[in-house]
């Protein structure tokens, strides 16, 4: 994987998490450069939903350093001030649509408080924001007036994204974001994510299970197995050609035409 | 299995006579109550699958995958409204109650996507495996346990006996499913309903589990009813395949040319619309639009016509009924226009 780590918009370094005995995480290390597009992939256990956690600021990690944007932040912030800066560097956009909107909020106030956390903008300036960040994920005026309930699971995926988008991140955490999504709803959500890539310059790390969507969606990738790293190198040649037998394994179970499940050693 | 065995049962179940069907669900239409209004989750729904035989019914979220099995289990929520005939090795499910439903169960089992919802949490997984032998068909509580430990060895958990102590907390996603599965077949159905029996579970270890779940099926001669939101999932395990939209039937096709020569417009655009592991697209195939409810699809007009790429006026005009064509069914009037065209459409 190309190391350019004066470029890089995101470097982590020798990342590692214990709860208790357990090593959730060891020595996970990776550089990210502007507008690239990185997946983690794993199982469950692999370590690879507390990578994005650690990043974000939700868990802290027990040794290792985060730096996104020129600036160290594996430890908790010690201001609101400090708080709010690494927001506007690192946004997440989590899997479950259903739990991660606020219920009593419509589309428009659940970003246009975004806005005014963020950038504390007066109203107009924050209203003219909003119509443009629904526009660039495809919700309709119907939608900006809706509360959540009223969405399906896609266009509320779609109105975390633009929650996340209202900060201007320069990285955006994609945790499993289209895995429960319908295939149909899935491929325009995959589509508009190229899309906002291209148009703002964003970074993305993405945690995922799904090979292909990897596949589609990012430039390298990490594969993680029980906390640590595998194999890594650009996502093409992982998938076409891998060289660890746990990502041949992995590789090896995915569903598709012609595929027959096979039994592995009995347990 | 060998390759060559699989095509043999494939080719003995087509031949299969129309009386050799194990369960026929014919004309089915269910409405349930919901919010204060009455909506309909099947629309006119038939389909048969013969003893041993594996069927997919694949579907994305609300179009009545899961509904089938449940009607199929008697398992509808109250106040559900239901037309159409269930019939059992020739018997009216419908009409069923009692100690005849028990035994209907017992012939009929169910696998659910999450197991640890369908189990209770405070009993051990012997105690859980033998209830249904101890309590239904009167099997003796020592000679019920042997049998549960032998299955969990067919399912590959070596060390049943201590398994069959623990509790379900102290077995991983994968043991547990495989445990269900187990506890399933003790009693020896004829017919399994598996309803994304492995969604929830890793890759590995769901092609692990669809491995053990097809082995055991063509080993003791279980039919199967696999519901799933994975087309090649479906395709890995089963002979044939139903494609739901909206409440109704789309297509039912052998599934080994579900996913090169489709027969409805919609079956071609999940499967484009999929993310290739083998090559990155320069831009996904998205269907536009949303995935239609029953109650939500116009019943005077083809329910994915607003979304199809084909659709012309007459879709548009009058609901379309199931086609035969090249042994499949399709719920397309444009099935013969189109034949061999729709893989090939998405490709360009």
């Amino acid at each position: 994987m190309p190391e350019t780590a004066a470029e890089a918009i995101l470097e982590v370094s020798g990342l590692r998490k214990e709860f208790g005995e357990l090593v959730a995480v060891d020595d996970v290390s990776f550089s990210l450069a502007q507008a690239g597009s990185l997946a983690i992939v794993g199982e469950s256990g692999s370590g690879k939903t507390t990578v994005a956690k650690m990043i974000v600021g939700l868990e802290q990690p027990t040794a290792g350093t985060i730096v996104a944007c020129g600036r160290e932040r594996s430890r908790p912030a010690r201001s609101v001030k400090e708080r709010r800066l690494r927001a506007g560097q690192v946004q997440i956009v989590f899997q479950d649509p259903y739990t991660s909107l606020d219920p009593h909020q419509t589309v428009e106030a659940i970003l246009d408080e975004a806005l005014r956390l963020q950038h504390g903008w007066p109203a107009d300036r924050r209203r003219a924001r909003v119509l443009e960040l629904t526009e660039i994920v495809g919700l309709d005026a119907r939608q900006v007036r809706a509360l959540p309930r009223a969405l399906s699971g896609g266009q509320r995926q779609r109105v975390a994204i633009a929650r996340a988008l209202a900060g201007e991140p320069r990285v955006l955490i994609l945790d499993e974001s289209v895995a429960a999504l319908d295939v149909s709803i899935q491929a325009q959500v995959l589509n508009l994510l190229a899309d906002i890539r291209d148009e703002t310059g964003v970074s993305y790390v993405l945690i995922s299970h799904d090979l292909a969507v990897v596949r589609q969606l990012t430039d390298e990738v990490l594969v993680m197995h029980r906390g640590r790293v595998v194999e890594r190198g650009f996502t093409a040649r992982v998938i076409d050609d891998p060289r660890e037998e746990y990502t041949q394994r992995l590789l090896a179970s995915v569903p598709r035409p012609g595929w027959k499940p096979r039994r592995c050693d009995p347990l | 299995m060998t390759e060559a065995t699989v095509r043999d049962s494939a080719t003995s179940a087509e031949k299969r006579v129309p009386s050799a069907d194990l369960l026929e669900v014919i004309d089915l239409t269910v409405r349930l109550p919901v919010e204060g209004e009455v909506r309909s989750v099947l629309r006119g729904v038939s389909l048969t699958i013969g003893a041993g035989e594996a069927l997919g019914l694949v579907g994305e979220s609300g179009s009545g995958k899961s509904m089938m099995a449940r009607s199929v289990d008697c398992l509808l929520p109250p106040g559900a409204e239901v037309d159409g005939t269930i019939r059992f090795d020739h018997g009216d499910v419908g009409s069923l109650a009692g100690k005849e439903l028990r035994r209907y169960r017992n012939q009929v089992a169910m696998i659910f996507q999450d197991p640890r919802a369908h189990v209770n949490p405070v009993r051990t997984i012997g105690d859980f495996m033998t209830e249904a032998l101890r309590s239904n068909l009167g099997v003796p509580a020592a000679e019920a346990r042997r049998r549960a430990a032998d299955m969990l060895l067919q399912v590959g958990i070596l060390d049943s006996q201590r398994r069959l102590g623990q509790y379900p907390f102290e077995l991983s996603g994968g043991l547990l499913q495989r445990a269900m599965i187990a506890a399933a077949l003790l009693t020896e159905p004829r017919l399994l309903l598996a309803d994304e029996p492995t969604t929830a579970l890793d890759v590995t270890t769901q092609a692990e589990v669809m491995a053990i779940l097809d082995e055991l099926r063509r080993r003791r001669h279980v039919a199967v009813l696999f519901i799933t939101h994975d087309l090649d999932l479906a395709a890995a395990v089963c002979d044939r395949t139903a494609v739901m939209y909206a409440g109704q039937i789309v297509e039912v096709r052998s599934s080994s040319l579900l996913h090169d020569d489709p027969l409805h417009p919609y079956t071609a655009a999940i499967a484009a619309a999929r993310p290739d592991i083998d090559r990155t697209a320069r831009r996904l195939l998205a269907i536009p639009g949303h995935p239609l409810s029953a109650f939500e699809a116009d019943p005077d007009q083809c329910a994915f016509a607003p979304r199809c790429p084909h659709a012309l006026d007459e879709c548009r005009a009058a609901a379309p009924e199931l086609i035969e064509l090249d042994g499949g069914l399709s719920r397309c009037a444009r099935v013969r226009e189109l034949r061999g065209r729709l893989k090939e459409g998405q490709d360009a």
